[in-house]
């Protein structure tokens, strides 16, 4: 009986989660262009979708903000972390309390303030705004995952590289770093999803000339969201399911 | 660090040249409803001029109006709504059209000319217009629909579906007691507000964009919508028809202006004019399928058009309603709290 409450809650649970974006995907398939009626399974949407420039721009936009945004607010936060690993105690925990508010602060704020700041130093909001905007929200989060990697990295590591004739830069490329890696790419995959599926931020700090997906969607707004985008967004939970996976599996293979 | 430094700095000048070259050619930028337009319309218009379309959108005329006010001459052509353009006109944020540029504003219908939110016709051009009326469901309705009473017949109780839009909502009701859209006695808004609060148990739910979808799965029986979501719903279920109540109301307009700070107005007027031809506008009619001002573009369509009451509604039925004014802030703050007074009525 126990037992049997336990699975039906788990159940409920996954259901809850995963039902929304299991109704999406089966959408995605309909032949008909309205929820209310299944017209059979077809493919239309996913050709549709290609077919749209709309919507291949702003994939473009998404994906290489996403991977740029990743990649630089890695290399920032990376270093940033290490940083912070090697102040001494007070100034450490400053600089922790500092990186966190601009996480818990909600993300309407930091989308004003930063477009007020553009607007003030007359950058052209656009691509390269939401690019910078989108690096600001990630390097908080990369380096919250770097941290504990090198808390639990042997102190003497790195003394012992230098005591063994290392140059500093050696030792931080080949001692720090692969100890630290594992960190390393949960803050890049983090940064990464967070970046895929910003929109209140990026809402404030690009130009209707230069829209990633969520906004894009937010735009259709009037005229109905179309089935192109559940088909869209069906391919987007594909592929990153699919990246998160290939994730795991390495995390597995590191740990035997 | 020095370096890092050069290189942000060179990815900085990189993106501002980008910028600055793109504006060398020809080019007007225009700002609308998503899937707004035949965008194949638009390539024809640059094949035929050399002048590229840059395409941008919003979801509300209020974004719209930020967007407007934070990015001045970034847009050259703009599709506000109705009441909208009376508040741009007041605010000073849109250009007078030179309309010599624009001689295809002989199509647009009489009717549409010098409209109450531009009576002197000097800033905005109709590109797309409808009506609000009932949409319903004929294998539930036997009665005809020609008032909006029926909305308050308890034979339909919980097989309605209002529409969850302030304006929309009160201002059927004030047609259906037979005053204003755009009234500001306050005696007859409350009035109306004590209506809607006795319909409220007929209502099944307040809806805005899912209605449509809702009608077309037969989950009511009655629903309050806009002529260009009726179309849709009629389109996929047969049983559905749509009404314009006898009582009048509302016709709403999408029209195009040019903001004041537009940087290619005489593209934006050239634009407007290609938007006019019959032929233009008819393709883009046909790909929205909402109410056409151009009356060319209707001659072209024929039977198809004229022959459908929800798309082409009888002159009489236009003449019976009224578009929406702006109203000031003041007047907004009481429609809020009468209809916050009518959401939470028991």
């Amino acid at each position: 009986m126990i037992k049997f409450l336990k699975r039906s809650y788990l159940v409920l649970i996954f259901a809850i989660l995963y039902l929304p974006i299991i109704i999406m995907i089966i959408q995605s398939f309909n032949a008909g262009e309205s929820h209310a009626k299944w017209e059979g399974f077809s493919l239309r949407w996913y050709q549709e979708m290609f077919k749209d420039p709309d919507i291949v721009k702003s994939l473009g936009i998404t994906v290489s903000i996403a991977f740029l945004a990743a990649l630089i607010s890695t290399i920032i936060g990376t270093l940033a972390a290490i940083g912070i690993h090697a102040m001494q105690k007070r100034p450490q925990s400053m600089m922790l309390a500092l990186n966190n508010i601009p996480m818990t602060m909600p993300d309407i704020v930091t989308g004003i303030s930063l477009m007020l700041l553009f607007i003030f130093t007359g950058v052209p909001r656009g691509y390269v705004t939401m690019l910078l905007a989108h690096i600001t929200f990630d390097v908080p989060y990369v380096i919250l995952s770097v941290l504990p990697k090198l808390k639990q990295m042997n102190k003497h590591s790195y003394e012992a590289a230098l005591d063994l004739g290392a140059t500093p830069t050696y030792a931080l490329l080949h001692v720090i770093l692969p100890e630290v890696m594992p960190g390393v790419i949960t803050g890049a995959m983090l940064a990464f999803t967070l970046s895929l599926d910003d929109f209140t931020i990026s809402y404030f700090t690009t130009s209707p000339l230069v829209q990633n997906l969520s906004t894009l969607i937010y735009s259709q707004a009037r005229m109905g969201i179309e089935p192109t985008m559940y088909a869209m967004s069906t391919l987007m939970f594909v592929v990153l399911l699919t990246l998160l996976l290939i994730v795991n599996r390495r995390g597995k293979a590191d740990q035997k | 660090m020095k370096k890092l430094a050069l290189v942000l700095a060179l990815i900085l000048c990189c993106s501002s040249l980008c910028m600055t070259g793109a504006a060398a050619e020809e080019v007007v930028n225009i700002y609308n409803w998503y899937d707004y337009m035949d965008d194949s319309v638009l390539e024809d218009f640059t094949a035929e001029t050399g002048i590229k379309v840059n395409k941008m959108y919003f979801t509300t005329n209020e974004d719209m109006m930020v967007q407007l006010r934070v990015s001045p001459g970034a847009y050259d052509l703009v599709f506000p709504s109705d009441y909208c353009v009376e508040r741009m006109i007041a605010e000073g944020l849109v250009a007078e059209i030179d309309f010599d540029n624009v001689p295809n504003m002989e199509y647009i219908s009489d009717w549409m000319l010098y409209p109450s939110y531009d009576p002197d016709n000097l800033y905005s051009v109709p590109f797309m217009w409808g009506t609000v009326g009932i949409l319903y469901n004929t294998k539930m309705v036997d009665e005809p629909v020609e008032s909006w009473g029926i909305l308050w017949d308890e034979k339909y109780a919980d097989n309605i579906f209002m529409l969850n839009s302030i304006r929309d909502a009160m201002g059927i009701t004030l047609k259906y007691k037979g005053y204003s859209l755009n009234t500001r006695d306050l005696n007859e808004l409350t009035e109306v507000t004590e209506l809607l609060i006795q319909q409220k148990p007929l209502v099944k739910a307040y809806y805005v964009d899912e209605t449509k979808d809702k009608m077309v799965a037969n989950e009511a029986a009655l629903a309050v919508v806009w002529s260009g979501d009726a179309l849709y719903a009629m389109e996929l279920n047969e049983d559905l028809a749509y009404a314009v109540p006898q009582e009048g109301s509302n016709v709403w307009v999408d029209a195009m202006v040019i903001p004041a700070t537009a940087k290619n107005k005489e593209n934006a007027e050239k634009l407007i004019n290609f938007l006019c031809r019959p032929d233009i506008a008819q393709r883009n009619c046909e790909y929205i399928w909402y109410s056409s001002p151009n009356t060319g573009a209707i001659e072209l369509m024929g039977e198809d058009y004229t022959e459908n009451e929800t798309i082409n509604p009888s002159q009489e039925t236009i003449d019976n309603c009224e578009f929406f004014n702006d109203i000031p802030d003041n007047y907004l703050t009481i429609y809020n709290t009468l209809w916050e007074q009518v959401k939470n009525a028991n």
